[in-house]
């Protein structure tokens, strides 16, 4: 039984994409939204219409199609604002989540010794096994630049975190702890609570990547509880190339800028600069103006179908699909099989078929599933396989699809003869 | 089906029966080739006497292209002076080229004309290459005495 808020097959009709015809003759049953969301007319229409009536480099100049170009840049960041429970100066423009990860990394390298954030030799940077490429290694690297030390939690065989020495491992040493919300392979979401509360105990600022969970349920910065929040717009139904950084107020005052250039400057002479207050300070050079305009509607069109009606849909679409994987033979869920604290990123193994061929098979029938090691090298290793197969849910999908990767798992045993 | 042309028989077989896939001890060079993305791995050892290819073997983890790619690979290659070898290599790289506008000569490539319905698919051209490209690597350094 499948019962949900939403009705995916409605909602496909807002996005064009999906009257394109596949390879395979069939219809596009798109299961790669973990990778990147399709996005909606309404957003398509909207940076156009930017482009056609508004365009013009925001901050600066004194003409009609200036200020209106702010109206609709900095009405983006009020919607972004709304969006994570945060203040309108806590939110920056980047171009992805990466970005904005690269971005605190590099503030905080570029800090005066005595600064919160400033890392020295035997001073400890907390991750997780879990951890997207994007998220591990601008920290990797800012390690070695400052002679600071990376240590992480494990990830238990049911593809959770393995808390059990938490305290050791989040320690008086510790400066930062940056761990993702959610896994983009196993669709485990960790418990933030008891993490962040520990991360304050000793004074360490909490980063959390939030690229798989701000696009799938309702976040509140306040409660919740972080320093640092990154989310990229394009998995949230937003234009690629537009990304956001939350951050506390008190911390965005007291960081270093990352780029610097026009902008972001408060005076600037031969020799020296001050910097304009956040969020300028970490927004050098004309920003990206049409895509935060995008993701503004993006945002806006998520919240009116409802955080909650999302979340519910993809839950019920996660649950109706892990009953459905249950009675497959000879294929193994990578990742929690039961829906608690699980978001709705389904990998798995089909025995006998790498995962490039079964993405294959699927390809022919339409399915469009991601392949490989999702940017997740050291997980891979860790679980011990090369990678996986992961079909990924949105507010488009409904039952129907489930059923055709069903078939299309299926098709795929059958054509490889396992 | 379109997928047949990617999939033929001979691959398929050359992917559940692997040719040269044991490596062989004592190479005069070995590489270990990864494809970034998709996390696939070859480690080929070459055997060198003077310009002659004694042997070649392999072994590795990745999808039954690359698997049957590199295992065709090793059979077309083991005998071979290191002149018709680059001949073979650059026909071969040619086909994976060429989108699906060239068969493959059989007298050259002999099973690996069965890759020539990868060149359709521009995400697979690397699994395709993956051993190619560790063979080519590891003869390039045998000639630079590395």
């Amino acid at each position: 039984m499948f019962t949900s808020p939403l009705n995916g097959a409605e909602i496909r009709k807002d996005f064009p994409i999906f009257s394109k015809t596949m390879r395979g003759g069939g219809r596009l049953v798109y299961l790669d939204s973990g990778a990147t969301s399709q996005k909606p007319n309404s957003v398509l229409d909207g940076e156009r219409y930017f482009y056609e009536n508004h365009n013009a480099a925001v901050h600066r100049g004194s003409h009609l199609l200036a200020e209106e170009a702010n109206e609709a840049y900095e009405g983006a960041r009020a919607i972004v604002a709304h969006f994570l429970g945060a203040n309108l100066d806590e939110i920056i423009f980047t171009k992805s989540a990466t970005e904005g990860l690269n971005l605190l990394a590099y503030s905080f390298g570029n800090s005066a010794s005595t600064s919160r954030f400033a890392l020295n030799p035997g001073d400890r940077i907390v991750l997780s096994e879990m951890e997207h490429h994007a998220n591990l290694i601008p920290w990797q690297q800012l390690a070695k630049r400052c002679g600071a030390e990376i240590v992480w939690f494990p990830v238990d065989p049911d593809g959770r975190l393995d808390l059990s020495a938490m305290n050791d491992i989040i320690s008086e040493r510790t400066k930062i702890v940056a761990l993702t919300h959610q896994s983009n392979v196993l669709g485990t979401i960790n418990p933030l609570d008891q993490l962040i509360s520990r991360t304050h105990e000793v004074g360490a600022v909490f980063v959390l990547d939030a690229c798989q969970s701000a696009p799938h349920f309702a976040i509140d910065v306040k409660s919740l509880g972080p320093d640092f929040l990154v989310f990229s717009g394009h998995k949230a139904l937003g234009p690629t190339g537009i990304g956001v950084l939350w951050g506390r107020a008190e911390l965005l005052e007291e960081m270093e800028p990352f780029l610097t250039g026009g902008s972001m400057i408060e005076s600037v002479t031969m020799t020296d600069a001050t910097w304009a207050s956040a969020p300028r300070k970490f927004e050098a050079g004309v920003p990206n103006m049409a895509g935060a305009v995008g993701l503004g509607i993006a945002l806006q069109y998520l919240l009116n179908v409802g955080m909650n009606n999302v979340e519910a849909h993809e839950h019920a679409l996660t649950q109706y699909a892990l009953t459905k994987f249950a009675d497959l033979e000879r294929v193994r869920i990578i990742g929690p099989t039961d829906t608690k604290m699980r978001g709705s990123v389904l990998s798995f193994e089909i025995d006998g078929v790498h995962p490039h061929d079964a993405g294959q098979v699927l390809d022919q029938h339409g399915i469009a599933v991601r392949t490989g090691h999702h940017c997740a090298w050291p997980l891979m290793r860790k679980l011990g396989i090369v990678g996986t197969t992961r079909a990924s849910f949105y507010i488009y999908n409904d039952e129907k699809d489930v059923d055709a990767l069903i078939d299309g798992i299926l098709a795929t045993q059958k054509y490889f003869k396992v | 089906m379109e997928l047949d042309s990617l999939y033929q028989e001979v691959i398929l077989d050359h992917y559940r029966k692997p040719a040269h896939k044991a490596l062989q001890p004592n190479p005069t060079n070995q590489v270990h080739h990864i494809n970034p993305a998709c996390g696939d791995e070859v480690t080929l050892n070459l055997h060198m006497d003077g310009q002659k290819i004694v042997d070649v073997s392999w072994d590795g983890v990745g999808c039954s292209i690359s698997q049957a790619s590199t295992s065709i690979m090793t059979d077309l290659m083991i005998g071979k002076d290191v002149d018709s070898a680059m001949k073979v290599l650059n026909e071969f790289t040619e086909l994976m080229q060429s989108k699906g506008s060239l068969k493959g000569d059989e007298e050259i490539l002999d099973d690996a004309v069965a890759l020539a319905g990868v060149s359709k698919f521009p995400a697979r051209i690397k699994c395709a290459l993956l051993g190619w490209m560790a063979f080519k690597d590891a003869v390039s350094q045998s000639q630079s005495g590395n």
